[in-house]
């Protein structure tokens, strides 16, 4: 170890792999994968959302999970955001490609894309 | 992408309850179930709930995962991994409540046994992988080495830990900026310097060392070169002790990780600061753990100690100025420096900044390892982290510091517990080590089994030590068999005073401790042994009798069938309303082992 930055590089670089355990992360994404979510298509949904957030550097503050089945079969992969102190926003019929598209519209912008919510 | 961790503890607690045999299960069943480029597994240190092991933690949620078996793993591979579903039946619930856990509520951080600590020594241990160098850097790992190289004097991170109020962890509790200080300054021109660490945690009952070393390895080695730049040492040393395999191991790879990494070697930081260490490993004799006799022992002579002064911070290994602190001690050095002396000094007494790790055993819910601020009451530590009693029982004492300290009786539960409050009540904080016990445990048998571990551990070099505790344990074997006088409390009591002024080293003089505290509080049980011939928790067997109550026995004849000695019989004798003969218990054959109680399902056996 030859400087400060040398080792600042390593952190940064390993910080995005552990923060995952911290667990005090504000915004909660929420991938419903139950067999009929799994069925439907999460498997991907859940992938772009993992790998979008890490890309776009959200690591810190967004953590993507998963549950079971929420019950409403027919409108999956259904796909939950909780931001502490707002509303619970429900994404239905998500797609890999909704998904980059959520992160930067409402993971990054904070504005929610009506059009994909349940109606 | 790794989208969840699943962190499997790899303390020597749960090694030993089989997570090793549950890892092996994860990896198998990730790969069976295509989830290995998803899921990543982690070995990590001691997550402190002993009691419950194997811990698993699953993360992003933080679900915590008790007593996991290997027919388990499938079911959280399938079930929580792939499908997202929380196994609830195994999920640790303190509340009482088995029927449903709302899985946000699953996480470790909102159990009682949690809720009230504050982890800084510990705060990778459980959360890190050990063997990985990158997670304890990203974890702001070496940080702290890098801002005292680049940033501050030597006497600036003495200043710093001065301020901050750290005292020794080991349990004597000498103010550790103090110990520094003297090293750097008493001998202007030594041509070498060394830093020690105390690694040897003997007390029984005691892992708190174990457990950061096992854990959070590199917070040591950090540690350690901060203070060999602050007192200018460029070697160290870690004296651990060999019944420590995984730890050993853990030490050994971290070592070899950070000289690899350029964090132990020449020109840390680009400096011309130069540090490296290297382990020894005890034999086992608890008087290594006593600092003048450790240093002779890495020296590789015969651990003794020897008198001081000469102390450490002048004449220490091999007769150069040497600082040796605790493990615990190092652990929280390097927060110190990255947050502050102030936020040290936010948590804890006045007296007794920081926080302190116990290791929590005994008559127990929750045994395990937890870090509380220094002035946590008692009360607090027992009732609300410990879980409390087993078995609806009553608190009765606890005992701290191990064989060199003492008991605290339940009038003193809500002691803030620091290192004054502990002196001044006649025990000490040792090391950390706390014994719980209920109702039912003899205090003149606790003493007594403290002396017998000092008399075993005696090095023999001192005669206060060696012939004073070997008769001090015939006095307490004489009282737990009735035989002795009330004038024999005396000298005994005399004794005790005589071996504390007169012993060598701080093994000697703190042995008489477990007799001095339980004489204290509990002086009448003392008494009812020597006076009333009884032992009132019905635990010395000398004292005791199993007799049968004819009247209540139904002559089944169990307790005969489980005697070992065959000291039951059947007698003559028919108890009015029941049909076959009772039995009778020959004292002279009877060997008190208590087999019969349990058997008798009339409540005819009498202990007294």
């Amino acid at each position: 170890m030859k400087s400060l930055a040398e080792l600042a590089a390593i952190r940064d670089k390993m910080k995005n792999k552990v923060v995952i355990r911290e667990g005090s992360n504000e915004t909660r994404v929420v991938v419903g994968m139950a067999t009929c979510g799994i069925a439907a298509g999460a498997r991907p949904v859940l992938s772009a959302f993992v790998e979008g957030v890490n890309e776009a550097g959200l690591a810190g503050s967004v953590t993507v999970t998963q549950t079971g089945c929420i019950g409403i079969c027919q409108y999956e992969p259904v796909v939950e955001i909780y931001e502490s102190g707002k509303e619970k926003v429900t994404y239905v019929k998500m797609t890999p490609e909704k998904a980059a598209e959520v992160i930067e519209k409402h993971l990054k912008g904070g504005k929610v894309i009506e059009e994909y919510t349940i109606k | 992408m790794i989208r969840a961790h699943v962190l499997i503890c790899g303390g020597t607690g749960c090694t030993s309850s089989g997570s090793k045999t549950i890892q092996k299960s994860f990896e198998d069943a990730l790969v069976a179930n295509g989830l290995s480029e998803e899921v990543k597994i982690v070995q990590t240190g001691c997550f402190g709930l002993c009691a419950l092991g194997p811990v698993v933690i699953v993360h992003p949620d933080g679900t915590f995962y008790s007593r996991v078996t290997a027919e388990d793993v499938e079911e959280i591979v399938k079930e929580h991994l792939l499908k997202g579903r929380v196994v609830e039946r195994l999920v640790y619930n303190d509340t009482g409540d088995a029927a449903h856990v709302e899985p946000e509520h699953a996480s470790l951080n909102d159990t009682a046994f949690y809720r009230s600590q504050k982890r800084v020594a510990l705060r990778n241990c459980g959360v890190i992988n050990p063997e990985n160098i990158e997670e304890y850097i990203a974890m702001d790992g070496y940080a702290a080495l890098g801002k005292v190289l680049t940033e501050m004097t030597p006497d600036q991170v003495i200043e710093t830990i001065l301020a901050s109020g750290l005292r020794g962890r080991g349990g004597a509790g000498f103010p550790t900026g103090k110990k520094w200080e003297l090293a750097r300054n008493l001998v202007k021109d030594a041509d070498q310097k060394y830093v020690a660490c105390n690694a040897d945690e003997g007390d029984p009952g005691a892992f708190m060392d174990r457990s950061v070393l096992e854990g959070d390895p590199h917070a040591l080695i950090e540690a350690m070169a901060i203070a060999a730049y602050a007192i200018g040492a460029n070697r160290g040393f870690v004296y651990v002790r060999a019944e420590y395999p995984i730890a050993v191991a853990r030490l050994e790879i971290a070592i070899n990780q950070a000289r690899e990494y350029g964090l132990l070697g020449k020109n840390i930081f680009g400096t011309d600061f130069d540090f490296d260490m290297e382990l020894r490993l005890g034999a086992g004799a608890f008087v290594c753990g006593e600092e003048t006799a450790l240093m002779t022992s890495i020296e590789g002579r015969r651990g003794e100690p020897r008198p001081r002064p000469p102390f450490p911070a002048v004449k220490g290994l091999f007769g150069k100025p040497t600082v040796l602190n605790n493990v615990e001690t190092y652990a929280n050095i390097p927060q110190i420096i990255l947050k502050g002396a102030d936020w040290f000094r936010s948590m804890g007494t006045e007296k007794s900044a920081g926080t302190k790790v116990f290791a929590l055993g005994g008559n127990i819910k929750n045994t395990g390892l937890v870090e509380v601020p220094m002035g946590t009451t008692l009360r607090q530590i027992v009732e609300e982290i410990g879980g409390g009693i087993p078995g609806g029982k009553k608190f009765k004492a606890a005992q701290t510091g191990g064989p060199s300290g003492g008991c605290i009786p339940a009038e003193h539960l809500d002691i803030p517990i620091d290192y004054d409050n502990l002196l001044a009540i006649g025990s000490m904080m040792g090391s950390g080590g706390l014994i719980v016990m209920d109702e039912d445990s003899c205090m003149v048998d606790i003493a007594k089994f403290f002396l017998e571990f000092t008399v075993d551990e005696s090095c023999g070099k001192c005669t206060p030590c060696r012939v004073g505790t070997q008769r001090l344990l015939e006095m307490l074997t004489k009282i737990t068999e009735g035989k002795a006088t009330l004038e024999d409390l005396d000298k005994m009591e005399e004794l005790c005073h005589y071996i504390k002024r007169n012993a060598l080293c701080g093994l000697g003089q703190t042995a008489p401790n477990p007799v001095l505290s339980t004489l204290r509080f509990f002086r009448d049980e003392y008494v009812a042994h020597i006076v009333d011939k009884k032992c009132p928790a019905g635990v010395c067997k000398s004292l005791l009798t199993y007799s049968i109550e004819k009247d209540k026995c139904f002559g089944c004849g169990m307790c005969a069938k489980q005697c070992p000695a065959d000291a039951i019989t059947k007698t003559d004798y028919v108890a009015p309303g029941k049909k076959l003969p009772a039995y009778e218990i020959d004292p002279n054959k009877c060997v008190k082992c208590g087999a019969c109680v349990g058997t008798c399902k009339f409540k005819a056996i009498i202990k007294g």
